[in-house]
């Protein structure tokens, strides 16, 4: 029903301006003119069809839609004033992809393979839909690329400024994120297998730990950046301070996860505290330990970026944002931003595949 | 495992000692006082060369207890000692009038407005995700994912690029910094939420069919109640990053009011007990804040009729 729907507004197109500006119709671009009633043909079909062969004809009209409008983009008389008939193929297409998107995330398909690549593949559908949308949306109706650039506009940014991006991305990522993030968790983990053996300090610590990574830790900034100067030591510490007391406080947690069976096991071996911090308490208190690395993945960078607000030498990932913010240079924001959100994005993945490769006995992912 | 507070009241034998107030309290305690001596003697050691070398401009002669004096009371310190710090902040909190700007309670004023209005409106934004995606397959399967990607995007590279094009469309003050906070402290609302509206097991979603309930009593009736607890654990949690994300989206924006904006005045001019007093005020509202969820909660517990 829904695919007819788009079929009869891909039909519509034909006859609508394309434009506010007077432009040729799409009778007149022949090319296009195919792409078109190829999209209202698989919409059409589809919306016969039925079933699995629906959603891939739904899929192929929702390129040819897609494509079409893009192509249209080109041209400087539709970039900017698209009117109702272009607007009617965005629709259209919009329409279609949905309709996918829920056909898709109603099946149940029953391998397990299968089923991964479904789930990964709906978000991978809905995201691309998310992109399109808003690179239609801002070209065609023209936005100012100092308010909100088209991702395009963006990428052909990062791809033409990859040295740029990859010396902000060493300055930043490999020098203060990477060495404050060993910095913190390791000092965070030693602390607590520390306050763990006493458990006076532990008693003290664990409200202190909890206290202060409550706290608006990036503040200390400033004063990070006056102890250390401009370069890297000082963002290094920052994320250092701010990834230490998360690790604190769930080491501490998972180091008493273990049960009092298998201490008293431990204990009936004659196993000292060495032994048992390493064959029990340490392999206990991972899934806790992982919680604070992933945690602390994301507060590292941003305490990073944080932190070059406060004065850097001339590079890194928050100096660019913040300089070509100034600069009204949007599009060389979004590339720094992607590659803020690629660099977030691998870590963080990094540090997931590391806790499935070594806490795979643990319940969460014995499905 | 030793086991340190039962050595410790063999050795003293006293009552006090087993207190269950002392037990708790005790370490706490003695943490903070080794902090605030280790504060002290960092503050003299860091401050040392460059008392020193005040003194050496002057040439005038100088002794030790001077010297540690001069460490103690720096015009500008690289570490000002803990007595500096309260000073300063018990001076700029009742020193000056509310409204002044010089005044402590006026940048935490300006900060806690937008952190509150960040909150609400992440709040508002988080519950009705999860309502959403709780009550729809197709958005748990496709928003789902890409809500729990944009956390590991660093959402606060996002702060100047939001103030510039708020302020283009015409937006200044308040609403771009609450912004920053709502899309910071979204994610664990949402998160929490969809955790507690599918806490129910599936005999009490069975039970509410057979009394064929429709979608909006389940959710008031069993869906709700269930997630309460949920709401406010991560309430806690969104609360101070929604403090965070007001302070920090003041820094980039040239602010001229809040805490961010005294961190960073304090930066450009050096003025290191400033930004000491600056970072207490946010400590403070930050414990106040939680306190007050956590306050709300056990109010609502109470008349939700749990026993705590």
């Amino acid at each position: 029903m829904g695919f007819i729907l788009a079929a009869a507004a891909m039909l519509l197109a034909l006859v609508l301006p394309l434009s506010g500006e007077i432009v040729p119709g799409l009778q007149a671009r022949p090319s296009l003119l195919v792409l078109t009633l190829a999209a209202a043909l698989l919409f059409a079909v589809a919306g016969w069809a039925g079933g699995m062969w629906a959603t891939s004809l739904g899929a192929a009209g929702v390129l040819c839609a897609a494509a079409t409008t893009l192509a249209l983009l080109r041209d400087t008389n539709i970039n900017g004033s698209a009117s109702v008939g272009f607007w009617t193929i965005v629709l259209a297409a919009w329409l279609g992809a949905i309709l996918c998107v829920v056909a898709l995330a109603s099946m149940r398909p029953r391998h397990d393979t299968s089923r991964r690549t479904l789930n990964l593949a709906i978000p991978l559908l809905f995201g691309a839909v998310v992109f399109y949308l808003w690179e239609v949306l801002v070209r065609g109706f023209g936005v100012p690329s100092v308010i909100l650039p088209a991702p395009s506009a963006a990428a052909v940014r990062f791809a033409s400024s990859l040295p740029t991006l990859g010396e902000d991305f060493v300055q930043t990522f490999i020098r203060g994120v990477l060495i404050g993030y060993a910095i913190g968790c390791g000092a965070g983990l030693l602390v607590a297998i520390v306050a763990q053996r006493y458990a006076f300090l532990g008693r003290g610590l664990l409200p202190l730990g909890n206290f202060f990574s409550a706290l608006p830790l990036v503040g200390v900034a400033p004063i990070m950046v006056m102890w250390f100067g401009f370069d890297w030591p000082s963002k290094a510490a920052v994320v250092a301070l701010v990834t230490f007391f998360p690790m604190l406080v769930n080491t501490l947690a998972g180091l008493s996860a273990a049960g009092h069976m298998e201490r008293d096991l431990m204990r009936s071996y004659g196993a000292d505290h060495r032994q048992t911090l390493t064959k029990l308490y340490l392999p206990a208190a991972l899934p806790f330990i992982f919680n604070a690395l992933k945690i602390n993945a994301t507060l590292a960078l941003i305490g990073a970026i944080v932190a070059e607000f406060f004065g850097t030498p001339t590079q890194g990932i928050g100096f660019r944002i913040s300089t070509e913010a100034g600069r009204m240079a949007i599009d060389m924001v979004w590339a720094e931003i992607a590659l803020a959100a690629i660099a977030g994005m691998a870590f963080y993945g990094l540090v997931a595949l590391a806790e499935r490769a070594t806490t795979f006995w643990h319940p969460s992912y014995r499905t | 495992m030793t086991n340190s507070a039962l050595a410790l009241s063999a050795s003293g034998g006293g009552t006090l000692r087993q207190h269950p107030l002392f037990v708790r309290y005790a370490p706490i305690a003695t943490i903070v006082l080794a902090l605030i001596v280790i504060w002290y003697i960092a503050a003299v050691l860091m401050n040392l060369s460059l008392v020193r070398d005040g003194f050496e401009r002057e040439e005038t002669p100088y002794t030790v207890s001077e010297l540690i004096e001069g460490t103690m009371s720096a015009e500008r310190p690289l570490l000002p000692a803990p007595h500096q710090v309260i000073s300063a902040f018990v001076d700029s909190v009742f020193g000056y009038a509310p409204t002044a700007p010089r005044s402590l309670v006026y940048h935490s004023a300006v900060t806690l407005s937008a952190t509150l209005l960040g909150f609400l409106l992440g709040a508002l934004l988080g519950i009705g995700l999860a309502l959403m995606i709780v009550h729809s397959r197709v958005l748990e399967k496709s928003l789902l994912p890409w809500i729990i990607c944009s956390q590991m995007v660093p959402i606060l590279a996002l702060a100047p690029i939001f103030v510039v094009v708020l302020g283009a469309i015409g937006l200044q003050g308040l609403l771009p910094k609450s912004i920053i906070s709502a899309y910071l402290c979204f994610f664990p609302i949402t998160i929490g939420m969809v955790k507690g509206f599918t806490a129910p097991d599936p005999m009490q979603l069975d039970l509410m069919r057979t009394w064929s309930a429709t979608p909006r009593q389940v959710l008031s009736k069993l869906r709700w109640p269930s997630a309460v607890p949920f709401l406010f654990a991560s309430l806690k949690v969104a609360i101070t990053i929604s403090l965070i994300g007001a302070i920090v989206a003041e820094l980039p924006t040239g602010a001229e009011a809040g805490i961010g904006a005294r961190l960073l005045a304090g930066s450009y001019y050096g003025q290191t007990i400033q930004i000491w007093a600056a970072l207490l005020a946010a400590a403070v509202l930050a414990s106040g804040l939680i306190g007050l969820v956590d306050l709300t909660e056990r109010g609502v517990a109470r008349q939700m009729g749990t026993r705590s």
